[in-house]
């Protein structure tokens, strides 16, 4: 093959895991498309910016990051998200006795380490990923995945840093919550 | 600034830690309570590595088990 249609072949077979990565973040599988079609062309069109770099999936996903953030500017414009409610953390009633001490006391989680070496593991993560409501999804995703710094974000979405301090703090104590109960208590 | 703090709060205080530099008296406030708090110790241990799944789930191929 010659070198061009050779890193094209290696850019395709990423594709189905930057669709995934995207797919997490954006939750919209035609949005998801998008970013990587926008990522791929991109890569192909800066070919010589990865000349002797180690790692194509590295420096590509790089690319998709940006683009998934460009989407995700998009969207803050047009209200496409269902606004969540913005009330506190009153959702966490059944975790907290009135008294804010814990109904139940956490139990502790045995060999989380050995839980990042197994794929089942991640699928669980994912599964309680998906279940956050979309945009405490979006904000965490951004600030987790995507290592974005919480002003950034707030930014990029148009919500006060308290706002998105409270919905990192729920995305957080949910997923606790989800992989105690799917992975931890099993 | 803070006192006694609840389970509620200092979950809180864990989680905002993760996102911005806590006040001096919020620091003070949440070591104090972890002291002598187990469940909250255990609850901000496993926020913290939630971080890390979150970031290793960013490194692995999913494909592999997809």
């Amino acid at each position: 093959m010659p070198p061009a249609a050779d890193f094209r072949a290696q850019l395709e077979a990423l594709r189905p895991y930057l669709l995934r990565y995207a797919s997490l973040q954006l939750r919209d599988a035609a949005a998801a498309e998008d970013a990587v079609q926008e990522a791929l062309l991109a890569a192909l069109a800066g070919q010589a910016g990865f000349a002797g770099r180690a790692n194509l999936r590295t420096w590509v996903t790089g690319i998709l990051k940006h683009k998934i953030v460009d989407v995700i500017r998009r969207q803050a414009r047009e209200p496409a998200l269902p606004e969540e409610a913005e009330d506190g953390m009153d959702d966490f009633d059944g975790l907290f006795r009135r008294n804010g001490h814990w109904a139940e006391r956490p139990a502790p989680w045995a060999d989380p380490d050995g839980a990042l070496e197994q794929s089942q593991f991640f699928r669980a993560l994912e599964l309680c990923l998906e279940r956050l409501p979309a945009r405490t999804a979006q904000v965490f995703m951004m600030r987790e995945h995507l290592g974005q710094e919480t002003a950034e974000i707030c930014k990029e979405l148009g919500v006060t840093p308290t706002h998105c301090w409270v919905m990192l703090y729920r995305a957080r104590m949910t997923l606790r919550e989800c992989l105690q109960q799917t992975w931890f208590d099993r | 600034m803070m006192g006694i703090i609840s389970c509620k709060e200092s979950t809180r205080l864990v989680s905002q830690g993760l996102d911005r530099e806590l006040a001096f008296g919020e620091r003070v406030a949440l070591r104090v309570h972890l002291v002598i708090c187990l469940g909250c110790r255990r609850a901000g241990r496993q926020l913290q590595f939630l971080r890390r799944a979150v970031r290793e789930l960013a490194e692995i191929d999913l494909n592999t088990n997809a």
